[in-house]
């Protein structure tokens, strides 16, 4: 189990970071992603294996003043 | 029309003096509302992402547009830090707007804390631009700290009050030696109009534009408006006097 954005992941241990986000709607270019308080580089997507436990936050751009 | 007069933020240079939010209009309406603003700059807001192919900001938003993150939501100094980071991160310039706010009635921001966070950004070589409460000392502390301009209020953000912190904005404007861009509560084009005919160098408006009738109609009015103060500037008002003096000559009446 890990946790994205608040909400746990059951099952998907182990998985690579890239692989999650592209299966999950993601766009790579419109994010950023920060893991256990840590910012992951874009070039690193393809080498971070998700840990169980791993708190992983996904931002976006929205509107704003 | 005046020709050269760049608006100039940490060494880069923009001909539109009119900042636009894109907060609270359909994204639908963003791309003509930046062509009606000839808006070069545009603030977005950094959220957690949601999942799935939803349509995403940046895709409404024109090549060329400078895009300038701010830091809403951040309650301290770290947390401002941290969304300028994740926002440098997904790869849209080094530009941020500081936003440090903790009290929920009136949004005003918190100057000792955004202070600390423009240090600290400034040092990471982003192009800081703080939201600020007009006061004097902090201004100072946050030009001596690394900003790139200074973003005092007009009131309130999202009350369309607009100038009422007029006279301090004025001591800004004497005394920093950054541009000076009034963000927040600006609710009419006739109020960013005086803000640039004082000598702001810019305005940053939202909220003005969101909840007026036509957003694409106000984005142009407000342009206009900022254009017309930005030339009354530069050419310098004419001087005020307490008694009447004739425009028109004041020989040769017929009656003579």
């Amino acid at each position: 189990m890990f946790i994205v954005n608040g909400k746990e992941i059951e099952n998907s241990d182990g998985i690579l970071l890239e692989k999650y986000i592209n299966e999950n709607g993601f766009k790579k270019e419109r994010i950023a992603v920060e893991i256990n308080g840590v910012i992951i580089k874009k070039s690193d997507y393809s080498n971070y294996v998700i840990n169980k436990g791993d708190n992983i936050i996904i931002v976006s751009f929205v509107g704003g003043g | 029309m005046l020709n050269n007069d760049k608006l100039i933020i940490g060494g880069h240079e923009f001909d539109s003096r009119f900042i636009l939010g894109s907060g609270k209009y359909s994204l639908d309406l963003i791309k003509a509302a930046i062509e009606s603003a000839k808006a070069e700059i545009i603030t977005l807001a950094l959220r957690r992402a949601a999942t799935g192919n939803i349509a995403n900001i940046l895709d409404y938003i024109p090549k060329g547009i400078t895009i300038l993150p701010n830091t809403s939501g951040a309650r301290n100094a770290d947390e401002a830090v941290r969304i300028a980071r994740l926002s440098r991160e997904i790869g849209c310039g080094d530009f941020v707007k500081i936003e440090v706010i903790r009290d929920s009635k009136y949004l005003l921001p918190d100057n000792y804390e955004t202070t600390k966070a423009v240090e600290i950004l400034a040092k990471e070589n982003f192009i800081v631009m703080p939201y600020m409460y007009p006061d004097l000392n902090a201004a100072r502390d946050m030009q001596n700290a690394g900003a790139a301009a200074i973003m005092p209020l007009g009131a309130p953000i999202g009350s369309n009050k607009g100038l009422c912190t007029k006279e301090f904005i004025k001591i800004l404007i004497d005394e920093i030696n950054l541009p000076i861009i009034i963000d927040a509560g600006i609710g009419a084009p006739s109020q960013a109009c005086e803000a640039m005919e004082m000598g702001a160098a810019a305005v940053m408006a939202n909220t003005a534009i969101a909840t007026s009738g036509d957003i694409v109609l106000m984005a142009s009015a407000f342009k206009k408006a900022i254009e017309a103060g930005r030339e009354a500037y530069i050419s310098g008002l004419g001087r005020i006097i307490d008694k009447a003096e004739a425009s028109s000559p004041l020989t040769g009446f017929l009656h003579e």
